[in-house]
């Protein structure tokens, strides 16, 4: 076996006091994965308590559990076999701890679920094994436990695997191997049990070594969540570095990637690291970071997907399984976050279609979801977002649900769900991701102006003088042999009222800046006025502008206490020009030139 | 890709998450060679910056090295340093060495309390200046909301419980049977006015991953760590009246591994040279409740 199979996360689940504990300790003291002396220590300590050794009490490591005699937490032991070092994570198996027994099981590759030969199949049996199935986890073992306290019977055995595998098939499961075994006596864990001669089968170890490690899947499309966009500027670092984990795929130096919702599209320039060998691909899992041909407003929370590979969903509504594990329950019309990935919305349920107990698979109509029971509902969120189908491709399907500042509940989309509006934000994917682009590139024609392409707006009050300064700037650019042009709002208003009469003021601001953006594209430095822009235009602005900057510019006093990049005074026209010209100057939106010599 | 890439990346996916997540981030950083791991962890998810500040708690009892090696390295790699300290209790020597306290209430002290009151900015902060070398006090007085800390989950019992993303409240309590679930990469990231978020980027990581890694990635760790020609060396670093160095002649970091893997510490817990740990058989969980390390 080869280095990068030498680890395994594995979780240990089913229902309370089937005797997790005691497997978990038997594997650590039989393969002596033990610290010295630690085996030894709890003997004699049970000793003077007058108790009973047991293997269980090796994991106890917190006074309150010992307390409760159950277990809380996910803990974590390590033990080694021949073949590979192992992550064992113990998973509570009484109800009130599910939230910890999900934590637990999301981490593993594989799970062992335990069922008391004598209790037989319990609520948390079925339980646990809907949550696998829904983690994402399908490599399951079950160990039939405590068959010394039926005698060794393989006729008790047949049964529970006959009732569980047609309790698995049901939700399109199935188990690696079903074990026999006593924990208690180390029957069949890492030697084969003399008690059940009957059972031909491997022992739990030598299962567990046969395990497959989580690979990923060939040629599955890339999938990377933006973490953050990074650009430190110490020690004059000019990079503006996206950032991510792949969750799926693979990414070069070179790729088309389009980013989700918001349908930007860019090249990878180049892939960025620190303290290792330069590389131009990276594969899943990896934490890698990367810069762009274009440098367009992307913000934490897009999807990273090639343009070439399956596209994915994007929109505001969805059908997912959920279960849910907040104290208060998952009810119609509140206001939830929904995480996938790196993004996060706001959003409420629309519809609970049908709820299910895990425990026993009956499924009732209600109108809210309890604590610890699985639903199929209907998402609506209030901005778009993107997703993928469970069957298409699982890890980018799943969210969370954060009801007052707790995760709640987990998800998967099941389908993508139409017919509710999708509003601005949708319209501009759809607009970016249908955009034609021609053949010649953004930066060929950035370096036959020698000017980056800039929207410098002139904002403020009413009869301030915005439009005389707006047209002398254009006039000054003009004169000095730039592109320039100023975009009148009143021109575009008065021309399309004709076909769209009655529009709301929102409605001007995304139709000038649609028309802006068209400049821009062309390359023109373009210079329009309004009138109060508010955050929310700005905000409108950005979703909009395709990656160019905007320049805001305000005249007068800001009375929002606005963003802004340049305050004017309404005074001497001519000053004013001046002022903006300088800080074109100084910002490298016109970088050589004629312009060098004004 | 390997184990060590495996736990590389997962902890730089969980450091960008906190560093999107709080906007008031720290890291803190004894010196030791875990949260020196982390903190180059955070130099390679931030493309060799550190945009998060450094926070060491100085319990005056240090040994003199490390407090040295902590000013070199934030000099060269421009870190925003800063430090916290109990004045209050070494001035009045309400400590374990002066005699005048247990080894514990000195770790409540020192450390725990140091530690809480520095978070949350009641206490006077020390910040480097990079122009002057030397630490001024630090003029904001804005707590932390979110703290990133090197603990790992085989070091001890109560640490094998932690989450990545674990709520302390108010009263920097950690409700162990209350903690929320963490997964799909799905890290607790809102919280209440009033409460703070530790991050463990290094909760799957063991001492024999930590030192592989140091050797891989070549990183400069503080000499305390090697025999220097006397035939011991410290496996784990703290407050020099406490913590004791171990018979070892390993002198560089192939020979820790060495040492780890087959030599005698295969089976010997990292921390028993630390004795704080065995005062008490819970006193490490009730020390973290309170918001120990």
């Amino acid at each position: 076996m080869n280095k990068e199979n030498r680890h395994m996360n594995i979780v240990i689940v089913g229902h309370v006091d089937h005797g997790k504990s005691t497997v978990i300790g038997r594997l650590l003291a039989d393969t002596n994965s033990l610290p010295e002396g630690k085996l030894e220590s709890v003997k004699e300590k049970c000793r003077k308590n007058s108790k009973p050794f047991e293997y269980a009490f090796l994991l106890d490591a917190l006074k309150d559990e010992q307390a409760q005699g159950i277990t809380i937490d996910s803990a974590r032991c390590f033990f080694k076999s021949k073949a590979r070092d192992y992550i064992i994570i113990d998973a509570p198996g009484h109800i009130e701890f599910l939230r910890n027994m999900v934590t637990g099981a999301s981490r593993a590759e594989a799970a062992l679920l335990v069922i008391d030969a004598k209790e037989g199949i319990k609520e948390n049996s079925k339980r646990h094994g809907y949550l696998l199935s829904m983690l994402g986890i399908t490599q399951i073992v079950v160990l039939v436990n405590k068959m010394d306290l039926v005698g060794y019977d393989e006729v008790v055995y047949q049964q529970i695997v006959k009732e569980y595998s047609a309790f698995l098939a049901s939700i399109n499961l199935k188990s690696i191997a079903f074990i026999p075994i006593s924990a208690f006596n180390g029957d069949n864990l890492i030697d084969s049990s003399i008690q059940m001669s009957w059972y031909g089968g491997c022992d739990v170890l030598q299962t567990l070594d046969k395990l497959e490690v989580k690979q990923s899947i060939e040629r599955q499309p890339f999938r990377m969540p933006v973490q953050g966009v990074y650009k430190f500027t110490n020690n004059g670092d000019d990079r503006r570095i996206i950032a991510g984990t792949i969750e799926s795929g693979t990414i070069s130096v070179g790729d088309e990637i389009t980013f989700y919702p918001s349908g930007k599209q860019t090249r990878v320039k180049t892939i960025e690291g620190f303290n290792e060998e330069e590389v131009t691909t990276k594969n899943e899992g990896q934490s890698i970071g990367f810069t762009t041909e274009e440098q367009l407003y992307i913000k934490r929370g897009e999807m990273v997907v090639k343009a070439d590979e399956s596209i994915i969903h994007s929109g505001i509504s969805f059908k997912a399984n959920v279960f849910w594990l907040g104290k208060q329950p998952l009810i119609l019309n509140k206001t939830y976050i929904f995480k996938i990935g790196s993004a996060s919305v706001k959003g409420h349920i629309e519809r609970i279609v049908r709820v299910l107990d895990a425990s026993n698979l009956s499924t009732s109509i209600k109108n809210e979801v309890h604590q610890h029971e699985v639903a199929e509902i209907i998402v609506v969120t209030n901005d778009s977002i993107a997703y993928d189908l469970t069957h298409e491709l699982p890890k980018t399907s799943r969210f969370v649900i954060v009801d007052d500042y707790e995760i709640s509940g987990g998800g998967i989309v099941i389908e993508e769900v139409v017919g509710f509006d999708h509003g601005e934000v949708a319209h501009t994917i759809h607009k970016n991701t249908f955009w034609q682009r021609s053949y010649i590139r953004r930066q060929e024609r950035i370096e036959r102006h020698s000017q980056l392409p800039v929207w410098i707006l002139i904002a403020g009050e009413a009869h301030v003088g915005k439009k005389p300064l707006a047209k002398a700037l254009e006039n000054y650019l003009f004169q000095q042999g730039r592109l320039v042009y100023f975009l009148s709002t009143g021109n575009v208003k008065h021309g399309l009222s004709n076909i769209y009469p009655e529009q709301e003021r929102h409605t001007h601001v995304q139709m000038l800046t649609e028309v802006a953006n068209i400049l821009l594209d062309s390359g023109h430095i373009t210079i329009s006025t309004a009138t109060n822009l508010d955050k929310d235009n700005y905000h409108t602005i950005h979703n909009i502008i395709d990656g160019h900057r905007v320049i805001r510019v305000w005249l007068g006093d800001n009375p929002f206490n606005m963003e802004i990049d340049i305050l004017l005074k309404p005074e001497d026209t001519n000053y004013n020009v001046q002022k903006i010209v300088n800080y074109l100057k100084n910002n490298g939106v016109m970088y050589k030139g004629e312009f060098d010599a004004v | 890709m390997n184990h060590l890439d495996q736990l590389e990346n997962k902890s730089i996916h969980i450091i960008r998450e906190a560093y999107a997540s709080f906007k008031n981030l720290g890291m803190l950083w004894s010196i030791g060679k875990d949260s020196t791991v982390l903190l180059w962890l955070a130099r390679k998810a931030f493309f060799g910056h550190v945009p998060i500040p450094l926070i060491h708690i100085d319990t005056s009892y240090k040994i003199p090295e490390m407090i040295e090696y902590r000013d070199n390295l934030a000099l060269k790699w421009s870190l925003d340093m800063i430090y916290g300290t109990n004045e209050e209790a070494l001035s009045a020597k309400q400590t374990y060495p002066d005699g005048n306290s247990t080894r514990l209430q000195c770790c409540k002290d020192l450390k725990a309390d140091a530690l809480k009151n520095t978070l949350n900015g009641e206490w006077k902060r020390y910040r480097m200046n990079h122009n002057t070398r030397v630490y001024d006090v630090d003029h904001s007085t804005e707590a932390y909301t979110g703290v990133i800390v090197g603990v790992r989950a085989d070091e001890e019992g109560s640490r094998s419980k932690e989450r990545y993303f674990s709520p302390r409240n108010q009263h920097n309590d950690w409700a162990i049977s209350e903690q929320p679930p963490e997964f799909w990469n799905q890290y607790k990231t809102d919280f209440a006015p009033g409460t703070h978020v530790r991050i463990h980027p290094l909760l799957d990581w063991t001492e024999l991953d930590i030192w592989e890694y140091i050797e891989r990635e070549k990183i400069e760790m503080v000499s305390l760590y090697f025999d220097q020609g006397t035939g011991r060396r410290y496996r784990s670093l703290g407050c020099y009246p406490c913590t004791s160095p171990v018979e070892s002649t390993a002198s560089n970091v192939q020979e820790i591994i060495e040492e780890l893997k087959n030599g005698k510490f295969a089976n010997i817990a990292e921390r028993s040279g630390r004795e704080q740990d065995k005062e008490d058989g819970g006193g490490l969980e009730d020390l973290r409740k309170d918001g120990y390390m």
